[in-house]
């Protein structure tokens, strides 16, 4: 692996983004209003008095990761399509270009955009909110944010491996296949108010054990190290399959000649 | 000496196939065109010497080794120029050719992005998005891509497709000079056949996935008996289109009987 073609590519995205204000919207806009939005119903939920219950913690804390998780999958997938809609996918390929290095640079760009959104997120919540998120999950926040860095980039991963598989017509899943997996990830309920039936799926899902992680700091402070270790146990089993996924769908489209096709 | 050797190379599409058992030698330092009709495999056969595509069979050796095994090595050597694919249109001239300056480790990219863009005159437009430049200066511009690794291989795709006579002629002339000035090998198609009688030293015509025909452009001219290359390959795509049609004829006329 060359470091001067990661760079290469990291360069790339920030001449794109730069000055482009529908990139910047989708990295700051809309977490911003995820969090205005949810803040506003967690203090109004609050009001309500309902009993023991941190609303704001609870559903600020979810909103913040679940939007993190979101940005993690988006920039995985979105880098990869930005290519395909510049036509410039054979331009990197006919370079010495290896996969290990588009995919690194599509992973540090994800990562990169999640600090950048935590920190924004963050401190917007303690402004508006005083919802200390830093002071709330303390050093489990590094391990929460590790497994939902992972289980996006398994998400992008899929997602590219898709686009390879089905062409440009399967681009709209990188923008929606979030909504999917949302209900069974356990982001603003406990697993135990799913449906019997769905709670399996909730379970194969690493972003659930990280919900769950989260309440139950929130509720006792503790951090219940089952559920960190089925996360990273599950998010290892995803990446594993999804490498192999896209890798295989890569050499299919080399087979099957239809690289050009999504330059077209 | 062949900088290129393609022996037996197929690439079968399904039912279809687009290269069937071509062999050829590159040799260093010249411009071999790559010509045929539409469909006749050309860009099949460019995208397997860039390994964008893999070859059912067969072999691809470049600089004497075998491309699969050792492709990130080769490519280092080779680039490619097609009006076809594109450079990201939202992305400033200079940062483009940066960002590619990067991916291909050039050394000293400032010195190197200053000598191409005085080479193809694009220092005028280096500040312009890509989106704005005109046909003839995307060109200009794909071209110093082209050449920002000194390539030791270039594979150019009808380079000069969609270009005016004019900025057209000019393109060829800078070529020829950048090519004799550093001793590239260039691989050319093209469908314009004055311009391959120009610049092209060696032709190789392939048609329906095969080679039909290979030479210089005054050895296929005199050996057709034609004035220009143009009615070599009105003749030789002319001539597979007639044995393909006493095939069919032959084929049902068995099938009546």
């Amino acid at each position: 692996m060359k470091w001067h073609r990661i760079k290469a590519l990291l360069i790339r995205y920030m001449y794109l983004n730069k000055r482009s204000l529908p990139r910047l919207m989708d990295i700051f806009y809309w977490p911003v209003l995820d969090l205005l939005l949810w803040g506003f119903l967690s203090f109004y939920l609050e009001k309500l008095n309902m009993g023991n219950l941190n609303v704001v913690t609870l559903l600020l804390g979810a909103i913040i990761f679940w939007d993190l998780l979101s940005q993690s999958q988006r920039a995985v997938a979105v880098s990869f399509l930005e290519e395909v809609w510049e036509k410039n996918l054979l331009n990197l390929f006919v370079a010495p270009l290896r996969i290990s290095e588009f995919l690194v640079s599509t992973i540090l760009i994800g990562f990169f955009r999640v600090i950048l959104v935590g920190l924004v997120m963050g401190s917007l919540g303690l402004l508006f909110y005083h919802f200390n998120i830093i002071g709330q999950f303390g050093f489990y926040l590094i391990i929460f944010l590790l497994n939902l860095l992972i289980f996006g980039w398994s998400l992008g991963l899929l997602i590219i491996g898709f686009i390879l598989r089905f062409g440009t017509s399967a681009q709209i899943i990188a923008f929606g296949f979030m909504v999917l997996i949302q209900p069974f990830s356990a982001v603003f309920y406990p697993v135990s108010a799913l449906p019997e039936s769905l709670r399996y799926i909730a379970y194969i899902l690493p972003s659930t054990y990280v919900f769950e992680g989260m309440r139950a700091v929130i509720a006792s402070s503790a951090f219940p190290w089952s559920q960190l270790g089925l996360a990273l146990l599950t998010n290892a089993i995803y990446l594993v399959l999804t490498c192999w996924f896209f890798y295989r769908m890569f050499a299919r489209i080399k087979e099957k000649g239809t690289i050009m096709r999504l330059n077209d | 000496m062949y900088i290129v050797e393609v022996k037996n190379l197929t690439k079968k599409f399904r039912s279809v196939t687009a290269v069937d058992g071509i062999s050829f030698g590159l040799p260093q330092g010249k411009i071999i065109g790559l010509l045929g009709p539409n469909g006749a495999g050309k860009t099949t056969t460019i995208q397997m010497l860039l390994d964008l595509i893999t070859p059912t069979s067969g072999s691809i050796r470049i600089f004497g080794k075998e491309l699969h095994s050792h492709r990130e090595e080769i490519l280092n050597k080779v680039n490619f120029s097609s009006p076809y694919v594109s450079l990201p249109s939202n992305l400033k001239v200079w940062e483009n050719l940066n960002v590619f300056a990067n991916l291909y480790g050039v050394k000293n990219i400032k010195a190197k992005i200053a000598e191409l863009s005085d080479l193809f005159g694009i220092e005028d437009f280096m500040q312009k998005m890509t989106s704005l430049l005109s046909t003839g200066q995307l060109t200009r511009l794909n071209l110093a891509k082209a050449f920002l690794n000194d390539p030791e291989l270039l594979l150019l795709d009808e380079p000069t497709a969609s270009l005016d006579p004019d900025i057209a002629d000019r393109i060829r002339k800078m070529l020829k000079k950048v090519q004799q000035d550093k001793g590239v090998t260039i691989l050319y198609t093209s469908h314009n056949m004055v311009e391959v009688e120009e610049i092209c030293d060696q032709i190789i015509f392939i048609n329906k996935g095969r080679i039909v025909d290979e030479g210089t452009p005054t050895e296929l001219v005199k050996k057709y008996g034609h004035r220009d290359m143009n009615d070599v390959f009105l003749t030789i795509v002319r001539e597979g289109e007639a044995k393909e049609l006493v095939v069919d004829i032959k084929k049902h006329t068995n099938e009546v009987a």
